[in-house]
């Protein structure tokens, strides 16, 4: 009877709610299994990018000679290396590298930002919010101007199959290859680049609750640690985008 | 109507050691990434494989990091860690099953 009397007390608590799985909060966790399946969303894209460029032929002849052209996938140091004033000047990836820097730098500023939550030290979490925030939207500025590249295309633009000349890129048609070469372009990182945009409007949410006291009168900054966890997924992602989508 | 208000609560003062770790993380993947650009745009052309499998091997070891330390996995319940990583077998699968499937493709158009 006494063994029957604890089982039962003790199931009462584990379904009462009263219990942490993995000595997790519900909320980090759910972030957690949230991350997951964006980690799917993401695969999904990437290999659907390399399924693609593989179904492709690749460009065989030396770098130097390289051309763009509708019957081969592109090299990716040739199409991304422009850089803002630099009109002209062949700059292979640098302004992707400086977007890949920006972006590691805001995630260490947001651990910045939860090791001082865990302190309950204000004021340092707003300093490193503001960082991360800034970080965030630098990246986005980046970003634009890498769109807005793209799509106007290059003074010297490329030739179609039919002989008429096209300059920049659509989602019908682009100068550096294939038209699924920009469709992807477009998706991946635009699914990223709405990724940052949100991760920015949240971190901008908690940076809001910190500054007024809300966090501090909550008695802990736990959401700072949450919505730490979706910036760095962020970049996370962009890791994997820049390596598979630029360099490879 | 939320004002805001002057602080009384007193930080904690900052453990040194934990805030030089933190840069420690951020100065490897710096110097991960930048080894990167020495790969991608000095080493020759010929070597294209090799490149893409230091391309990879580089892009786990900041992947590693970020979600070891930044999002400090390392550091939770190892079942959470298990959890979390084990999932992750289905891409291989889906990389698998799909990279086959393309060369396929390939072989069917340009064949």
């Amino acid at each position: 009877m006494a063994n029957q009397a604890t089982l039962s007390s003790s199931n009462k608590d584990l379904w009462a709610g009263g219990t942490e799985p993995f000595k997790a909060s519900y909320g980090k966790l759910m972030m957690w299994f949230f991350l997951i399946s964006d980690a799917f969303t993401f695969s999904a894209f990437l290999i659907a990018y390399g399924v693609i460029r593989f179904r492709h032929p690749g460009y065989e002849g030396s770098l130097s000679d390289f051309s763009f052209s509708q019957s081969y996938w592109p090299v990716p140091e040739k199409v991304f290396e422009a850089f803002p004033f630099f009109h002209g000047v062949e700059l292979p990836l640098v302004f992707v590298g400086l977007m890949t820097f920006i972006l590691i730098l805001s995630s260490v500023t947001m651990v910045l930002a939860v090791e001082a939550g865990h302190r309950m030290d204000r004021q340092a979490v707003e300093k490193w919010m503001i960082w991360t925030i800034f970080g965030g939207l630098v990246f986005l500025g980046c970003q634009a101007w890498e769109w807005s590249h793209f799509i106007h295309g290059t003074d010297a633009g490329s030739k179609l199959l039919d002989g008429s000349m096209i300059y920049g890129a659509n989602l019908q048609l682009n100068q550096y290859g294939p038209p699924d070469f920009a469709a992807f372009f477009f998706f991946i990182t635009g699914f990223h680049g709405f990724h940052v945009f949100s991760g920015v409007a949240l971190n901008f949410l908690i940076f809001y609750q910190a500054t007024v006291g809300i966090l501090e009168r909550r008695g802990h900054y736990e959401m700072v640690e949450k919505v730490g966890l979706y910036w760095h997924f962020v970049d996370l992602v962009w890791v994997f985008v820049f390596t598979f989508f630029y360099l490879v | 109507m939320i004002e805001p208000e002057i602080s009384t609560i007193k930080p904690e003062p900052a453990d040194k050691s934990k805030i030089w770790k933190i840069w420690k993380v951020a100065i490897i993947l710096g110097l991960v990434t930048a080894a990167e650009f020495y790969v991608a745009l000095q080493f020759p052309e010929s070597w294209k494989s090799f490149k893409i499998f230091l391309f990879i091997g580089m892009t786990f070891v900041k992947a590693g990091y970020i979600v070891a330390e930044f999002m400090h996995l390392a550091h939770e319940q190892k079942s959470l860690m298990w959890t979390i990583l084990i999932p992750t077998v289905f891409v291989v699968w889906l990389l698998g099953a799909l990279f086959i499937q393309a060369d396929a493709i390939y072989q069917a158009i340009y064949f």
